[in-house]
């Protein structure tokens, strides 16, 4: 047994009624997510992987951009917790031509709902339900704005492999304009003491990037020295040509994670991708099946981040802090 | 403390199988007091089991207290075992019920019995305590609190009335 | 009919008169600014106790969206806030349905105004035919009809040759061309400003420069054509630099900005509030500041509203699939008095921002109180301080951040060719 007797226990309230973004978070708060989590990991690793905790309540996870693991993640955490899941898929066109987001959130709204798992193409939309509906919004990406279940998974994972984040060098590598998991994952390891880099071609950089508290450097060899940790971000391979790289060959190049990069990566070095993983683009093969490679722990902890969150926000839960 | 622990031992021939499980928090303290005084008296450690019945609660969704969850750490398997679950105030019998359900979440113990450091009655669900350490009449707006020391060791207990 | 408005401060930059004084008005005319007390008492009497009296406000700039957008606003109903915000004067753009871009459009919005405005309506015709950007609109129509000046306004004429020969015709009828000046190429999908908070809050963006590109070009084809060029609501400092060294080398270039871009910055935007959306975007505290020192110096010449209405379906939906603008007669005056109470701007420097230098640049007879001119007069107290209210606005719109915002200076008492039109909250 880990935990001493005399556990000095710090409880931290939450009191949010939704999940739209990381930078709204304390670094508290992010800690109290991923201390709940620990408990809800072990729930994943039972012969019986459910626990009665949010039986009766209803769950919608509401996509209008497709996503399969974000959405199964959810829809297994919800049902963990006994939750009642309800997909809804939506392309974009169509939302644009037919049905306004206002209306949809009032149909959904008259079907009491105790949680909305939202995923949009354009930044903010969450905050429209958020302030509408008397249920709990979950940001499950918002254009290029937020993806904050995945910046907490990713914070969990960073943990459990470093125990740490004072001071741990981070860096994140690609298309860190347009990328939600960047923004969240910045906003997120800065709040809780990490050394954060940025690295990719100028166009993926955004202007003012280094006023977020980060580091910029211009090569992916310089960004790989020495980190503890090193995240690839996913190439939106539609953004070729004109706008954001010439071709995938020349981007991997000269941003693609391959061994011979690894050759400068620090022996305990782990690597990160929130996946999908265009293999071959920015992570080669060889380092995404590699032994520094935690891809996988990643999508296990996506689980139990998410139950945390949805038991935080409809189980009322409160929490307490470890004094480690 | 004492006598329940030869209480629990005096009722239990086969001590190969005994295992505790204590209920978060007052339960761990009070289990491993037991363990304790149990070692002493037979030499025998008994394997120990936390038990956070926080998910497994009736009220989770329905009131607007903050519940902790905290980790179940059983590091044993629970098929087969006579089980002891230990908690410090029995009370309504709600914490009882979650903590059966989370336990059978975890596997199919052979007997689950029940010690209790304080029975204060006022039961809400069937349940009843095989091993009591003192029963104290309390009114049902007074709560009743073990206090422990940062040893673990029980240093008494108050009555109050509940905060509203 | 004689009417006298007593016991108020008068300042009327174009007549060089600023000071305690009773305004005369007789058979809608200014009849002349007379010491306290001693105008004719066979008038009607308006007290002005503690108000500023001055000309009635020209807004150059303001969507009436009529004819084809009648359900987010009415020539009537514009007119109305108008009056209420103090503004006796008012261009309408162009980017109408059908676009007022031939004589008929702009006779349609005439009449329109003659029936059922009770302010003055002045149109805006396009530029370009169907604001299309690909071929000259039919100008001396334009012209002829009534139209005070061109601009293709949001829709900007992107070729460098049109926009040339469209100075170069609009000259030979004496007409200003308002650009809106940005390169849309540039701008690209952005929604707003390109800066840090853009940064955080990952919505496409447009640069500042996007601006500055564009207003150099249409300052240097002003140079090139000798036409007028009026830039509208500049929001950048380097726009606010290329007007500047425009003006010393004696171009005819003159320009405004809007009550929004001297008051907010891109942090607004952070709510996502789609009423913070307008375009061109909000900026940064340093554009803001520039711009307010533009204005100080008169590089900028004017303010207008850039009055936009949209209804709640236009904006009640994801920012960047929202419509841009906001409305902004009634507070056009509120929002640019705070940079006299910041002590940014003279009272009487604002005023003329409003009045004479707006109506010279569309070269209109309005703006002043000298005597004979057209009885157009705004009285407003300074320093009252109320809330604005944007469900009782006059406007058939709602869409402003400014709602339930806090106000100081308001307007009392709204004359137009001597008839009050707008007195104490009510349309009279």
């Amino acid at each position: 047994m880990s935990e001493t007797l005399t556990h000095a226990a710090k409880e931290i309230s939450w009191d949010k009624k939704d999940l739209l973004d990381i930078k709204s978070l304390s670094a508290d708060e992010i800690e109290l997510v991923l201390n709940t989590a620990e408990s809800f990991k072990q729930i994943s690793e039972r012969d019986i992987k459910k626990v009665p905790t949010l039986r009766g309540k209803t769950v919608i996870t509401l996509f209008y951009e497709a996503s399969t693991r974000t959405r199964v993640s959810f829809e297994i955490a919800g049902k963990r917790l006994s939750a009642d899941t309800v997909n809804i898929s939506t392309s974009t066109s169509s939302v644009q031509k037919g049905e306004t987001l206002i209306d949809m959130a009032k149909n959904l709204e008259a079907m009491a709902p105790d949680a909305i798992i939202m995923r949009h193409n354009v930044p903010g939309a969450p905050y429209i339900l958020a302030s509408r509906l008397a249920a709990s919004i979950i940001n499950a990406g918002d254009g290029a704005h937020e993806h904050p279940t995945q910046a907490l998974l990713d914070a969990f994972t960073i943990r459990e492999k470093k125990g740490r984040f004072e001071k741990l060098r981070v860096s994140l590598i690609g298309d860190i304009a347009h990328s939600r998991v960047a923004r969240s994952n910045i906003f997120c390891l800065t709040k809780l003491g990490a050394n954060v880099t940025v690295s990719g071609p100028a166009t993926m950089l955004p202007r003012y990037v280094e006023r977020l508290g980060v580091r910029v450097v211009s090569t992916i060899q310089e960004a790989v020295e020495g980190s503890d940790v090193i995240m690839m971000l996913r190439i939106q391979k539609e953004r070729m040509g004109k706008v954001l790289f010439p071709s995938t060959r020349d981007y991997s190049r000269f941003f693609g994670l391959t061994p011979d990069v690894m050759r400068g990566a620090l022996p305990d070095a782990i690597v990160m991708h929130p996946g999908p993983m265009n293999r071959g683009v920015e992570i080669s093969s060889e380092v995404a099946d590699g032994p520094y490679s935690v891809i996988l722990d990643q999508v296990t902890n996506g689980v139990a981040v998410r139950m945390a969150i949805l038991y935080l926000l409809l189980g009322r839960g409160g929490g307490y802090e470890d004094a480690h | 403390m004492n006598r329940l622990a030869s209480e629990i031992l005096e009722k239990t021939p086969d001590l190969s199988t005994l295992v505790l499980v204590g209920m978060r928090t007052g339960g761990i303290y009070l289990a491993r007091i037991l363990q304790d005084k149990i070692k002493a008296s037979e030499g025998i450690e008994l394997p120990i089991g936390v038990l956070d019945i926080t998910l497994y609660r009736d009220d989770i969704t329905i009131t607007n207290q903050h519940h902790f969850v905290r980790k179940t750490e059983i590091p044993f398997a629970l098929g087969g075992k006579d089980v002891v679950l230990v908690d410090d105030v029995l009370f309504t019998g709600r914490s009882t019920r979650a903590a059966l359900d989370a336990m059978m979440d975890h596997g199919r113990p052979k007997t689950v019995r029940l010690a209790v450091l304080i029975d204060r009655g006022q039961r809400e669900l069937p349940i009843r305590p095989d091993f009591v350490g003192k029963d104290v009449a309390v009114l049902p707006d007074e709560s009743v609190e073990v206090l422990f020391d940062e040893k673990g060791k029980v240093k008494g207990a108050v009555v109050e009335k509940r905060k509203s | 009919m004689k009417m006298l408005i007593e016991g108020g401060t008068v300042i009327d930059p174009a007549a060089g008169f600023e000071g305690p004084a009773d305004l005369v008005i007789e058979n809608g005319k200014i009849a002349g600014i007379v010491k306290p007390g001693a105008g004719p008492k066979d008038s009607e009497i308006i007290t002005a106790k503690g108000c500023i009296i001055c000309p009635g406000l020209v807004d150059i700039h303001t969507h009436l969206r009529e004819p084809g957008y009648e359900y987010k606003e009415t020539i009537a109903t514009g007119s109305r806030a108008a009056a209420a915000g103090g503004v006796t004067s008012m261009a309408c753009m162009a980017n109408t349905n059908p676009v007022n871009d031939n004589g008929s459009v702009t006779e349609f919005i005439l009449k329109q105004a003659r029936a059922y405005a009770v302010v003055r309506v002045y149109p805006i015709g396009a530029v370009t035919k169907g604001q299309q950007g690909e071929a000259l609109a039919e100008i001396g129509d334009m012209r002829e009809a009534g139209a005070v000046a061109l601009s293709d306004d949001g829709s900007v004429v992107a070729d460098s040759d049109l926009m040339r020969r469209g100075l170069e015709y609009a000259k030979t009828f004496g007409l200003c061309v308002v650009t809106h000046s940005e390169d849309m190429s540039l701008v690209g999908e952005g929604v707003m400003n390109e800066g840090f908070v853009s940064t955080e809050l990952g919505l496409p963006a447009a640069p500042h420069e996007a601006e500055e590109i564009m207003i150099f070009r249409d300052v240097t084809l002003a140079a090139l054509t000798g036409a007028r060029v009026h830039i509208a609501h500049v929001t950048t400092s380097g726009g606010v630099q290329i007007i500047r060294e425009a003006k010393k080398r004696g171009i005819a270039v003159t320009a405004e900005t809007c009550p929004h871009y001297i008051t907010l910055t891109d942090d607004a935007v952070r709510t996502f509030d789609t009423n913070t959306k307008v375009n061109p975007p909000l900026r940064t505290q340093d554009d803001v500041d520039a711009v307010i020192e533009g204005l100080a110096d008169g590089t900028i010449d004017a303010v207008a509203s850039d009055h936009a209405p949209h209804v709640n379906d236009d904006k009640e939906v994801e920012f960047i699939y929202a419509k841009s603008g906001m409305i902004g007669l009634e507070t056009l005056l509120p929002l640019s008095l705070a940079l006299v109470e910041q002590k940014k701007l003279s009272m009487s420097r604002l005023i003329r921002a409003l009045t004479e230098l707006p109506a010279g640049i569309i070269s209109i007879d309005a703006g002043t109180l000298k005597t004979g001119a057209g009885a157009d007069v705004t009285v407003f107290d300074p320093t009252e301080e109320w809330v604005y209210d944007v469900s009782k606005s006059l406007s058939k719109s709602r869409n402003t951040p400014f709602a339930g915002a806090a106000m100081r200076g308001r307007v009392k008492l709204t004359v137009v060719g001597g008839k009050v039109v707008y007195r104490d909250g009510t349309i009279v």
